[in-house]
């Protein structure tokens, strides 16, 4: 289990728990549930329910983006850039994932008190778990930036003119310049002669 | 009817929301039934080989064993959630009533069972208001923490189930997954309270409650109507599920047994980029050409199976599997089998491996026809190690039910690394044609359709030379994806009149392509050429 990167379980987990959070509270308000309430009123249109949907939605939200994984390629989910750049703009307080853990931790304990939520809880709290062992291991949220695609420059790398462009002599004029060869003749080869031989040009 | 006369006082005291929870559960006692059927693999297999007269479309059935599991299992996930919705209704309504939150009839039902003698209807018996009271009758009665409990080992299975989970993570996938043994033994103890109760069948004959429902405060003072009586109802479910779990357990066995009988690896060898070759032999082991195996290594991991394709041939007297080095578990396989060093090991010092299977429908089809086109896409390449393996042992022994006489085979490779050891196997094909001189049996294209600059002028400079610069090969690589429609013209003008089958094993987008091009490129009357789609499911 060594490579495993628990931030992807925990994400998979807390979006799973904000969506059944989500439906708790839309159970309960639909139901006209009773609530805990406060103060001297009871069974009224209950207030703490849209909140439940509130904390499910903010969950949502947060886990929707995946994060970068640390090893290999990431497949993000369908639309997520937009929702990436909201979440990048808080930086260390949504790439941290202590900070992650105990916001969930947090968000679930109100919703133990009602029937309707308390799965919502359980899946919290254990999302919430595995975030905290994703910190302990050292993961972080990165968010997935698409590089722009680097075109390679059409001559980027020609910083000077050819220097010896065409029409050119034939190899063997090439490897030794001569003084003939400046006038473009070809010369035999490359050949040592063993008597000086002189050419008469007539 | 008789059902809706026994319920009938409870229905209509909790209105429609107890039927809107008892027809998921009905639908979950049959998907649970239906959910571990089609991982019992052996199962399947002892199905597979028995049913051998029905035909091979029938028994390829069998093969999608896992999108089933998968189906049920979303099937599953979504009576659940209506479940138990309509029970939170339930149990909000039934305590409401109890605390005398309700209209009177339910007030009345609620309060019988209080006096020495009656039975109860309302379960919640407690006088606790909501919401302590729904959560009170969730954490007291067995009904509610099993509901909670299974409900919750479904959800961390369904989250550690998802396809990011299961290809990088899959030790998360298979131990969450275990979960379900807890997930079964609760869903048989739900019911065991029966808190879902109703009138009995002799009550309903002296007390009926269309009658009496007006006069609720006559009840027991008049003789039309007495007291009703109540019963729970018994719980159904195990009746479902003891059958699956019982051939689970035997599937279980029959794997483990399976494990200690004794394989022994006779060659390890190491290919470039991360891949092994692991060649075993097993008493009484048969394969079919196109199959795969599960294979534990206890050294590795004690509980973990992993599949994996067949590359040798039935008529060698080993098999052996290519396994690419990904994960932990391959990483471990490495490391025991010595492969990370670089002197010779002894044979005694290789880890002891299980191995259960085969399993897979053969891909027998391929030697039914006389002309084939094999497409294989990236390591989709792998079963066809086998097939091709297979085939030329066949045409060597000069097999006399071989109709083959020609194979087209399509490689196609998004990179480089994969090559390696499929091109030996191909190099040694190539060069074993040549000395028989049929070098035109087979025909192989490999598709390289992954490339970028650097490496097109490296193919450009080294155009002219003979073998391939990539794998070494003396058909040359090719860049880009094939023309479809040019290959398919181009091998249906070679062989008119004959019936040419395609075989696929790769993604959908190209499955669909071909099977297109096999219908556009095939002559509509009984002669001439036919391009026949087969996919592999492998």
């Amino acid at each position: 289990m060594g490579q495993i990167e628990w931030a992807m379980w925990a994400n998979e987990q807390a979006l799973a728990s904000g969506l059944i959070l989500i439906t708790g509270g839309i159970v309960a308000t639909a139901g006209q549930f009773a609530q805990w309430y406060l103060g001297a009123y009871s069974m009224y249109p209950p207030a703490a329910h849209p909140s439940f949907r509130a904390a499910g939605v903010l969950i949502c939200l947060l886990e929707y983006p995946r994060g970068k994984r640390s090893k290999g390629s990431t497949m993000e989910r369908c639309g997520q850039k937009y929702l990436t750049r909201a979440v990048k703009v808080f930086g260390p307080l949504t790439s941290n994932y202590y900070i992650r853990a105990f916001l969930h931790l947090g968000l679930s304990v109100p919703a133990g008190f009602l029937l309707a939520t308390i799965l919502g809880t359980a899946c919290l709290a254990i999302a919430s778990s595995i975030y905290l062992l994703a910190a302990i291991h050292g993961e972080q949220w990165t968010p997935i930036e698409t590089k722009p695609k680097e075109r390679p420059q059409v001559g980027g790398t020609i910083k000077q003119p050819p220097s010896n462009p065409p029409p050119r002599p034939p190899a063997e004029a090439r490897k030794k310049p001569s003084e003939e060869e400046v006038a473009g003749v070809p010369v035999g080869g490359p050949q040592e002669n063993p008597m000086p031989v002189t050419d008469e040009v007539v | 009817m008789g059902n809706l006369f026994v319920n009938e006082g409870l229905s209509i005291f909790v209105i429609s929301a107890l039927a809107l929870a008892r027809a998921p559960a009905a639908c979950l006692n049959f998907n649970c039934m239906l959910i571990l059927l089609p991982v019992c693999r052996n199962l399947l297999s002892f199905l597979r080989g028995s049913s051998a007269c029905c035909s091979t479309r029938i028994r390829r059935q069998l093969d999608r064993n896992l999108t089933f599991h998968k189906m049920v299992a979303w099937m599953i996930a979504l009576h659940t959630a209506i479940h138990t919705i309509a029970h939170l209704f339930n149990v909000e309504w039934c305590v409401n009533a109890r605390v005398n939150n309700s209209d009177p009839y339910s007030i009345a039902l609620s309060d019988i069972g209080d006096k020495p003698g009656e039975t109860y209807l309302n379960f919640a018996r407690q006088r606790i208001k909501n919401p302590e009271g729904g959560l009170y009758v969730a954490v007291t009665r067995l009904a509610g923490i099993t509901g909670v409990v299974i409900t919750l080992c479904l959800i961390l299975i369904i989250t550690s189930s998802t396809k990011t989970i299961r290809r990088s993570y899959f030790e998360v996938f298979w131990y969450t997954h275990h979960l379900f043994v807890i997930f079964f033994i609760g869903l048989a103890i739900h019911g065991a309270e029966r808190i879902v109760r109703g009138q009995t069948a002799e009550s309903l004959l002296k007390h009926k409650p269309r009658e009496c429902y007006q006069n609720i405060s006559q009840w027991g003072k008049i003789k039309d109507c007495p007291i009703p009586e109540f019963s729970g109802n018994p719980p159904m479910t195990w009746k479902w599920i003891v059958g699956p779990m019982f051939l689970y357990l035997c599937e279980r066995l029959v794997r483990f047994w399976r494990s200690q009988q004794k394989v022994v690896i006779t060659k390890v060898v190491t290919h470039p980029f991360k891949t092994i070759e692991l060649q075993m032999k097993k008493k009484g082991f048969k394969m079919e050409v196109g199959q795969y195996i599960f294979v534990k290594c206890p050294v590795v991991s004690r509980l973990e199976w992993h599949p994996f394709t067949l590359t040798s041939a039935p008529e060698e007297d080993f098999f052996s599997i290519h396994i690419r080095i990904v994960g932990d578990w391959t990483e471990g396989l490495f490391k025991a089998c010595g492969c990370d060093k670089q002197e010779f090991q002894d044979a005694w010092k290789l880890p002891k491996i299980a191995v259960d299977g085969p399993f897979g429908t053969a891909s027998e089809d391929v030697f039914s026809y006389e002309v084939v086109m094999l497409v294989g896409a990236g390591i989709g390449v792998t079963p066809f190690a086998s097939i091709l393996k297979s085939i030329w042992y066949k045409y060597c022994n000069k097999a006399p039910n071989l109709r083959l006489k020609k194979i087209y085979f399509y490689w196609l490779c998004r990179d480089t690394h994969a090559f390696e050891w499929f091109a030996d196997l191909l190099q040694l094909l190539e060069t074993q044609m040549q000395e028989k001189d049929n070098s035109g049996f087979l025909s192989y294209n490999i598709y390289l359709t992954g490339w970028d600059e650097s490496q097109a002028n490296h193919f450009a400079v080294h155009h002219d030379e003979e073998k391939d610069v990539i794998t070494g090969l003396k058909q040359k690589t090719l860049y880009g994806r094939p023309n479809w429609d040019n290959e398919f013209k181009t091998i249906g003008s070679q062989h008119p009149n004959t019936r040419i089958g395609v075989f696929l094993c790769g993604p959908e987008a190209l499955a669909e392509t071909l099977n297109k091009q096999c219908i556009s490129n095939s002559d509509s009357g009984p002669r001439g050429v036919h391009f026949i789609f087969n996919k592999e499911n492998f």
